[in-house]
């Protein structure tokens, strides 16, 4: 272009005349943005593409399902000996898996249906599947809702102690970390035994039928397990609170519940998800080491842990009784942990971008 | 002083922000972030404030906003006193822009939530598409599509952030606003387009500006009067012209000769002064004069008395014993 001034022959700058125009058409595609996502669908999609969390889901779902079908098709009760046309049939001991008594053979011989034993019998003659799924029924109930106590008791806690700030904090803290320097099994061994004589003068039915051991892991986590999840929560606030969207909020005029509600909340809530999916295999593991140690249900209520430690005492010619509740334990704990990583890894702000 | 009470929009007297810093286990000092700051401000005019980092220019802009309460002096608005109890309703009148586009934008809003946060909390509007329509008359203010309205900020670069924080700021529709270093987090090229959009909106919409940076160029482009400060101090004020041709304290001095200047020529022509020492800790400053630690000047009695400012004729104020 002779409009161009002169240029130095070792200069950088762009020769214009060696370029083209951009038509319209091209222009217009410069403009195609992608299409704007919500951090929660943004993260769902990352979820979605991990396999291992896939995969957790995936498992989770059918345990859940093996939970409420089973004792829908399984004709047997987990609490009762095995019974062949109306009758007991003390024969049915430690049956091997897809095994049938001799009693079940000879009815079936006769033209009878007999519900094949998928996981064999137990020592006490009653259908180890059926106790299996009654098992692991209870251990996620306890997971789930001793994690939902300690979502409550943490976020409250933990909340109160970061937006307050100042001596309320300090205090608070204090209270946190003396918990947290307690050897958290020897306080729940100590206190299911207390818990234990106290509850069982009580007449309340709802602790009647959840037996008291089951009542004695719940306030244990409720006192004991909520700590780190109150001291993520108000870590995580003193963070977002000294961002200066909070300021802008303040200069704005908006009162504290309004900031709270809409700038805190929404901002510390993946690492709370994150926390509670994390919590619920941890409680699990803790309620199914108290079960095999011989402190959690209450017979003839099974988990995995007291399946685990009844099958020990035939441990030697009946290693299938381990394995099953073994198991199941582990495919539980296994997938809430990925599942667990997966969502921090989606959801975390720290690894985004 | 009632009447020039009347002419001027923010008069601040002899403002104080102290804040109490632990030094010891018991012990407690006192930081004095801003000590003594008295300026005022016209309807329409833009005061700029300049000085080194940690000097107090944010804390001036956010006590005056009361984001920190101020531990002594008065803050007068349209001739009244804006106290803790007045305060809500002069948030509709001062508004202020943050430093960081990145810190100063909630993540986990819509920039048309962000926008109508200021809508929300003083109850402008009557209905949805009301609420709407004037997101969108800010949003066009500042230069932003229709479209951006429902995107999340992290889809934006920091020019296109900054003016998301100025949209905030405007939607109250404020006579006043503290610009707290608004540019100095972008980069050079954004940073012509968001003042020159500073200059036009102050043209449009008649606003005052406290216009808060470290950079002497850009706050002498947008400023009609500027305020130099050192460690909690100002130091001098001047017509923005008069102070940069005619600067009389040392320390201003000194931040005129850091100026880059885009000649080569004249800028090897020129004499810098470079400063000898650190700044003093604002929790141990010197006796009399802050500034005497490291002025050519200084002398005993700098050492002894604290200089106030006066005046140099035409308004321009210095606060210096020797010049």
């Amino acid at each position: 272009m002779d409009t161009a001034p002169n240029k130095n022959p070792l200069s950088l700058q762009i020769d214009v005349s060696r370029f083209e125009k951009a038509t319209d058409e091209e222009k217009r595609q410069q403009d195609v943005m992608s299409e704007s996502t919500t951090f929660f669908k943004d993260g769902m999609r990352k979820l979605m593409k991990n396999p291992l969390a896939v995969g957790s889901i995936v498992v989770l779902v059918l345990i859940i399902l093996t939970i409420i079908i089973a004792p829908l098709v399984v004709p047997y009760s987990y609490s009762d000996i095995i019974k062949v046309n109306g009758k007991r049939d003390k024969s049915a001991k430690n049956l091997a898996p897809f095994e049938y008594s001799k009693q079940e053979q000879k009815f079936i011989d006769e033209g009878g249906k007999v519900f094949p034993h998928i996981m064999g019998t137990d020592s006490m003659c009653r259908d180890y599947f059926i106790r299996v799924v009654e098992g692991t029924k209870i251990s996620l109930t306890v997971g789930l809702f001793a994690s939902i106590l300690v979502l409550i008791i943490g976020v409250l806690y933990g909340s109160i102690s970061g937006y307050m700030g100042g001596k309320v904090d300090l205090i608070m803290m204090r209270i946190v970390d003396i918990i947290y320097s307690l050897p958290d099994m020897l306080i729940i061994i100590l206190l299911s035994v207390v818990l234990n004589e106290t509850l069982a003068q009580s007449n309340s039915k709802i602790i009647q039928s959840l037996g008291t051991n089951m009542v004695s892991i719940f306030v244990v986590f409720g006192l004991l397990y909520w700590v780190g999840m109150a001291r993520l929560v108000r870590g995580e606030i003193l963070k977002i609170k000294s961002n200066e969207y909070i300021l802008a909020a303040q200069a704005v005029g908006a009162p504290s519940g309004r900031i709270i509600r809409t700038h805190i909340i929404p901002n510390c809530i993946s690492v709370i998800i994150i926390t509670t999916a994390l919590q619920i295999p941890s409680a699990i593991f803790t309620e199914s080491f108290l079960s095999f140690v011989g402190m959690g249900v209450k017979a003839p209520m099974p988990s995995l842990g007291s399946l685990a430690n009844a099958a020990r005492e035939g441990l030697q010619s009946y290693p299938m009784q381990l394995v099953f509740p073994a198991v199941t334990i582990v495919l539980i704990v296994l997938a809430f942990n990925l599942l667990g990583d997966g969502l921090r890894d989606a959801f975390d702000p720290k690894l985004r971008r | 002083m009632s009447n020039e009470n009347t002419k001027c929009l923010v008069e601040v007297q002899d403002l104080q922000q102290h804040f109490p810093i632990k030094t010891g286990f018991f012990s407690k000092t006192l930081l004095k972030a801003v000590d003594g700051v008295s300026f005022r401000i016209n309807p329409g005019e833009t005061l700029g404030l300049v000085g080194e980092s940690g000097c107090g220019k944010t804390t001036v802009g956010r006590t005056l906003l009361r984001l920190y309460k101020p531990t002594g002096g008065k803050i007068y608005f349209d001739g009244t006193e804006v106290t803790d109890r007045n305060m809500h309703s002069y948030r509709k009148e001062m508004q202020m822009v943050f430093q960081d586009p990145y810190s100063s934008l909630d993540p986990r809003m819509t920039v048309e939530d962000i926008i109508g946060e200021p809508l929300d909390v003083h109850k402008l509007y009557k209905s949805k598409g009301e609420r709407r329509d004037k997101i969108l008359e800010l949003m066009g203010l500042v230069g932003l599509n229709a479209e951006h309205a429902t995107r999340y900020v992290h889809e934006f670069s920091g020019g296109q952030r900054q003016r998301i924080g100025i949209a905030r700021a405007l939607a109250v529709n404020p006579r006043f606003i503290v610009c707290d270093e608004p540019v100095s987090a972008l980069d050079v090229s954004i940073q012509a387009q968001v003042i020159n959009m500073f200059e036009e909106l102050q043209e449009k919409l008649g606003v005052a500006y406290l216009f808060i940076a470290h950079d002497l160029l850009v706050v002498h482009h947008i400023s009609d009067r500027i305020a130099v400060m050192y460690l909690g101090r100002i130091v001098e004020t001047a017509d923005a012209d008069e102070l940069n041709d005619n600067p009389m304290h040392p320390y201003t001095l000194s931040l005129l000769s850091a100026v880059p200047i885009p000649d080569p020529e004249t800028a090897r022509a020129q004499k810098r002064i470079i400063l000898e020492g650190d700044v003093p800790s604002p929790l141990n400053m010197p006796s009399g004069c802050a500034f005497r630690t490291r002025c050519r000047y200084a002398t005993e009695q700098c050492a002894r008395e604290c200089p106030q400012l006066t005046d140099r004729g035409n308004g321009h104020m210095v606060a210096c014993w020797n010049k």
